[in-house]
């Protein structure tokens, strides 16, 4: 056989053992990507099985809560007003005034009373406890009471000395009477008609 | 004979072409290959996430029984408040 012969059978050898190795390794490299893709698509079922719900359960819960604020919307208008309504959700969520009542679109021209900027929740109910509440002690040429962020510190800052170790007492049994007067338990004076 | 060594050169280049383009299968298919393994781990996880979807069902029951709740303080305290009076 001549060498070119040879060398043709040779050629041919190497181009057929060149496609069988690379084809071999593409072939396993298509295997592991399928094997990757079952474990994709297993997991992927997962997700949707378990997020088919989600839709319709947050659909009950929005129109629940929808209804919900619908209902306290209107009960506040209906009990307090819209000007003082509006005032109110300001006061608890500053800056919501702007987005109004969202039942009452007429809400958002309403210009919002200044409740929430002078009294605190807490300096409310302070009030109701007695003469010791920070509202009686506070500068009205001072700053505004409410911080919506250190609403307690702020509430402790309005005490001149040392916060009272001890809730206000009140009652008959009481320690400290407020509004003592020395004719109580007194008999009653009488007045001579001239 | 000259023709029979013109047709092995040319089937030396036909063995170079092929190995260049199966080399380029070849990298191209092990390049995928983390990919997906990549993707299969971030959507195992996602599912993992989402295990706490059923708890969804006791949030959608609590709120029924807030909102219904709060639609009964709502009734009393329409019947014992007084309603704003009209400016």
């Amino acid at each position: 056989m001549p060498a070119a012969g040879v060398a043709t059978i040779a050629l041919i050898v190497l181009i057929v053992l060149a496609l069988v190795y690379y084809l071999l390794n593409t072939i396993l490299q298509l295997r592991a990507i399928n094997h990757g893709l079952d474990e994709v698509i297993q997991s992927v079922g997962e997700i949707v099985e378990k997020s088919a719900p989600v839709a319709d359960v947050v659909h009950d819960i929005n129109d629940n809560l929808d209804a919900a604020v619908s209902a306290l919307e209107g009960l506040l208008v209906k009990k307090a007003g819209m000007e003082d309504a509006v005032g109110l959700v300001d006061g608890l969520y500053p800056g919501a005034a702007a987005e109004g009542l969202r039942d009452f679109p007429e809400s958002r021209e309403v210009t919002p009373p200044r409740i929430g900027e002078v009294y605190t929740r807490g300096t409310l109910t302070l009030a109701r406890l007695g003469r010791e509440a920070p509202v009686a002690t506070a500068s009205p040429a001072g700053p505004a009471l409410r911080n919506p962020a250190y609403g307690s510190a702020a509430a402790r800052d309005l005490y001149p000395g040392d916060r009272p170790g001890r809730s206000p007492v009140i009652g008959s049994d009481a320690p400290v009477q407020y509004e003592e007067r020395e004719d109580i338990g007194q008999p009653r004076k009488r007045f001579r008609r001239a | 004979m000259t023709l029979w060594w013109i047709g092995n050169a040319v089937l030396l280049v036909v063995l170079v072409v092929v190995i260049l383009l199966l080399t380029g299968v070849l990298n191209a298919a092990k390049g995928i290959v983390p990919s997906v393994r990549r993707i299969a781990g971030a959507a195992a996880a996602g599912s993992k996430d989402l295990d706490a979807v059923p708890m969804l069902l006791t949030t959608q029951d609590q709120v029924r029984q807030t909102v219904a709740g709060v639609a009964a303080y709502g009734g009393s305290l329409d019947v014992i408040l007084d309603d704003a009076k009209e400016a």
